[in-house]
């Protein structure tokens, strides 16, 4: 709360310089240990078990999974969305110095919004039919900054939306969501996300309802914008093709855990951990051996509720044998590799991972 | 299958001189729209599609939303009646065929669907759903309908002990492995699959997409794949059609398609995916906005508001589906590009949404 109220204006370049902010060495955002667990009538759910991970401002770290993997949920307990009646958190998470967890839920009301963020992968579903676009951007405004009239909180809805790219936004202010196209949703929606300037940003697949064309347009626009207001970012997606592109750093999850966390070019291009050989080599890529098979990962991703024991990849890893029964029944940890920041969730010895890649792996797949 | 009939199939589908399975000449499809008070409009979602399937080919359809790619996928089944144009199977006229002259052709046509969750009926056992079609059309195969259910599941990779079990027990990848059981029951020529991976998470795509292979190879199927991913059609088809606003503007062979594209959209839309095997911010070709829409689509070639080489004559002349190069790749372009890939003339192009607005 300590922070600067934004001048009448309302200019992004009200801020706090840069190089301060970075000076700490702190990063923005420091999850750590972070569990989620909801209790369900088909037992107990660890949504999330033990996810830790730093943003710092300026930095884009890239979530990737499949489908009930945690990464959404460990998103959304960031922003303090989950229902305290149903889910239990766990752990920290320090905004700027701020443990979240527990706080009350009037004081995170507060951040959200103005410190922290969300892009939501469907705009049609985020955004409310009944009010015009330019109305739901200014009221986002104006919840944060009361004493912001309703002239000066239109003007700062008109520029956000000229800044993200809306052609004519004094116009386009007074349409209603199903006036605009899908872009320009996606568009409208990151302006109202960035409306108070966040110092973190949460993108929660916001492409993957878009067509390429436009998605890199979002993608170029998201990389502009934070580039002018060096906020934090983390962008969850299942396209390796989009975390390579943003990401600074990737972290891979895996039913609720963290396997694998690095720079992206440590887990994209000397990947240690099988899940991420597996997920490397099954995406079709533009180039190499159009007529070779791709190499899929076996079986499916496991349900949340009935989680593989040990190591919860075991049944799909091609290399779990290579542990007599550890695979089966311990957890691994995640560790270093030895590479610094690179760290990796997996039983294989750090030779014979390295030596798996180079002999088995960065072959096929992407590297093809 | 013999070994021979396969042989017989692949030969057949690389020779140019095959008769197509499949004949596309002109097809359109015109909605109808109320609009306000102007009265009626007509979305024109497809208009006059040429293409050609040989057996035991595969013809990738690709575009971004409203292209026209699942409309035409749905007029091939003849799920949607064609306002003109014709469809020929197999030597037939189907275009308006009614309900029983398509009976028999539905043995040899066949759809798979986007959403393995919408398109099998919960209340039935997967049994039943791949039994289906082969009651409707009154065949009973040698060895009774429970033995070719059983086999039709192993065929797709699935137990087949699972015959008994409902559409729910099965994950998202394995329901669509359902529903290729069932197009594949009655032993299709050819079979339309519309996006059949895209609801699948990464690591499920890659089986599903093996699996149509082998099918494809071993059963010396034809396909028409819909599919709005260019990666998933390259490792799919031997042809593709890039499709634009309900037209198609260029089309090729694989090789052609994707290495030397000459349509600058089929560039755009290469650039324009991201790429596992680059880190960084890349892509060259940025286009302005949004597709427009089919309700109003652009005078003369419909790509225009978004090309960086259109002149004056792209708003005033349509360009023809012409092949260039006497060769097998053709181009509806005023000013194909030529070469490799990343050697676009006139780009690279850097417009934003907002410098086109002024």
């Amino acid at each position: 709360m300590d922070r600067p109220e934004s001048a009448p204006s309302g200019q992004p370049g009200d801020r706090p310089s840069v190089p301060e902010q970075r000076a700490n060495g702190d990063p923005y955002l420091r999850v750590r240990d972070l569990r989620v667990r909801f209790d369900t009538t088909d037992g107990v759910v660890r949504a999330v078990d033990g996810v830790s991970f730093a943003v710092e401002r300026g930095r884009t770290l890239g979530i990737v999974g499949e489908s009930g993997s945690g990464k959404s949920v460990t998103s959304l307990a960031v922003l303090g969305l989950h229902d305290a009646r149903r889910a239990t958190i766990t752990g920290e998470i320090f905004l700027g110095g701020r443990q979240l967890v527990g706080l009350p839920e009037e004081e995170v009301r507060q951040l959200r919004g103005r410190d922290m963020a969300m892009i939501f992968q469907d705009p049609l579903s985020a955004l409310h039919p009944y009010y015009t676009v330019g109305k739901q951007i200014a009221e986002a405004y104006r919840v944060h900054h009361p004493r912001a009239g309703k002239r000066e909180a239109r003007q700062r809805a008109v520029d956000m939306l000229g800044r993200v790219g809306i052609p004519q936004p004094a116009r386009r202010f007074d349409q209603h969501p199903h006036e605009f196209s899908g872009g320009m949703r996606q568009r409208a929606m990151i302006a109202m996300a960035l409306v108070n300037d966040p110092d973190l940003l949460i993108a929660d697949e916001p492409t993957t309802a878009l067509d390429v064309t436009v998605q890199a347009q979002i993608l170029d626009l998201l990389a502009d914008l934070q580039a002018e207001f060096h906020s934090a970012i983390i962008m969850i997606t299942h396209d390796l093709g989009v975390v390579s592109q943003v990401a600074d750093d990737v972290l891979v999850m895996y039913g609720g855990r963290a396997v694998e966390h690095g720079s992206v070019e440590q887990v994209l291009r000397r990947p240690q951990h099988p899940y991420t050989w597996g997920l490397l080599s099954s995406v079709p890529s533009l180039h190499g051996d159009a007529d070779a098979d791709l190499v899929p990962i076996r079986g499916n991703p496991p349900s949340l509720i009935n989680l593989p024991s040990g190591c919860a990849f075991h049944p799909r890893c091609r290399y779990a044998d290579r542990n007599g029964d550890r695979s089966r029944t311990e957890v691994p940890a995640l560790s270093p590799t030895g590479e610094a920041g690179h760290l990796v969730a997996c039983h294989l010895a750090a030779e014979e991972r390295v030596r798996l890649y180079r002999e088995e792996i960065a072959h096929v797949g992407v590297a093809r | 299958m013999s070994a021979s009939q396969v042989d017989e199939a692949r030969e057949a589908g690389s020779t140019a001189e095959a008769e197509p399975l499949l004949r596309v000449r002109g097809l359109s499809k015109h909605f109808p729209v109320r609009s306000g008070l102007r009265g009626r409009h007509l979305v024109r979602a497809v208009d006059g599609l040429d293409f050609d399937v040989r057996p035991g080919q595969t013809l990738g359809l690709v575009g971004e939303s409203g292209c026209g790619k699942t409309t035409t996928g749905r007029m091939l089944v003849r799920l949607l009646e064609p306002t003109s144009g014709s469809i020929e199977f197999d030597g037939r006229d189907i275009t308006h065929a009614g309900r029983r002259e398509l009976r028999p052709l539905r043995q040899d046509l066949q759809i798979i669907f986007q959403d393995p969750y919408a398109s099998l009926n919960p209340r039935h056992t997967v049994g039943r759903i791949i039994a289906m079609p082969l009651q409707v059309n009154g065949i009973k195969p040698p060895g009774g309908v429970k033995a070719r259910v059983r086999e039709l599941l192993e065929t797709v990779g699935l137990n087949p002990e699972h015959y008994n079990r409902y559409p729910h027990e099965f994950s998202g990848g394995q329901r669509q492995r359902i529903g290729i059981a069932r197009a594949l029951a009655l032993r299709p020529k050819l079979v339309v699959a519309d996006e059949p991976v895209s609801a699948l998470d990464v690591s499920i795509q890659a089986q599903v997409i093996n699996l149509l292979r082998d099918l494809q190879r071993d059963l010396g199927l034809a396909f028409v794949f819909i599919a709005h991913d260019l990666a998933v059609v390259r490792h799919f088809c031997q042809r593709v059609a890039v499709m634009y606003l309900g037209k198609v503007v260029e089309i090729g062979d694989r090789a052609d398609i994707y290495e030397r594209p000459q349509h600058p959209y089929t560039r755009a839309l290469l650039s324009a995916i991201p790429d596992v095997t680059k880190l960084g911010p890349a892509g060259r070709i940025r286009l302005a906005g949004d597709v427009p829409t089919p309700l109003d689509p652009p005078s003369g070639c419909r790509f225009r508001t978004r090309c960086w080489k259109a002149r004056d004559i792209c708003a005033t002349e349509e360009p023809a589906l012409v092949p260039r190069d006497g060769g097998r790749q053709a181009t509806a372009c005023h000013f194909p590009e030529s070469g490799p890939v990343g050697a676009e003339t006139g780009g690279p192009v850097d417009v934003t949404v907002e410098e086109v607005s002024k």
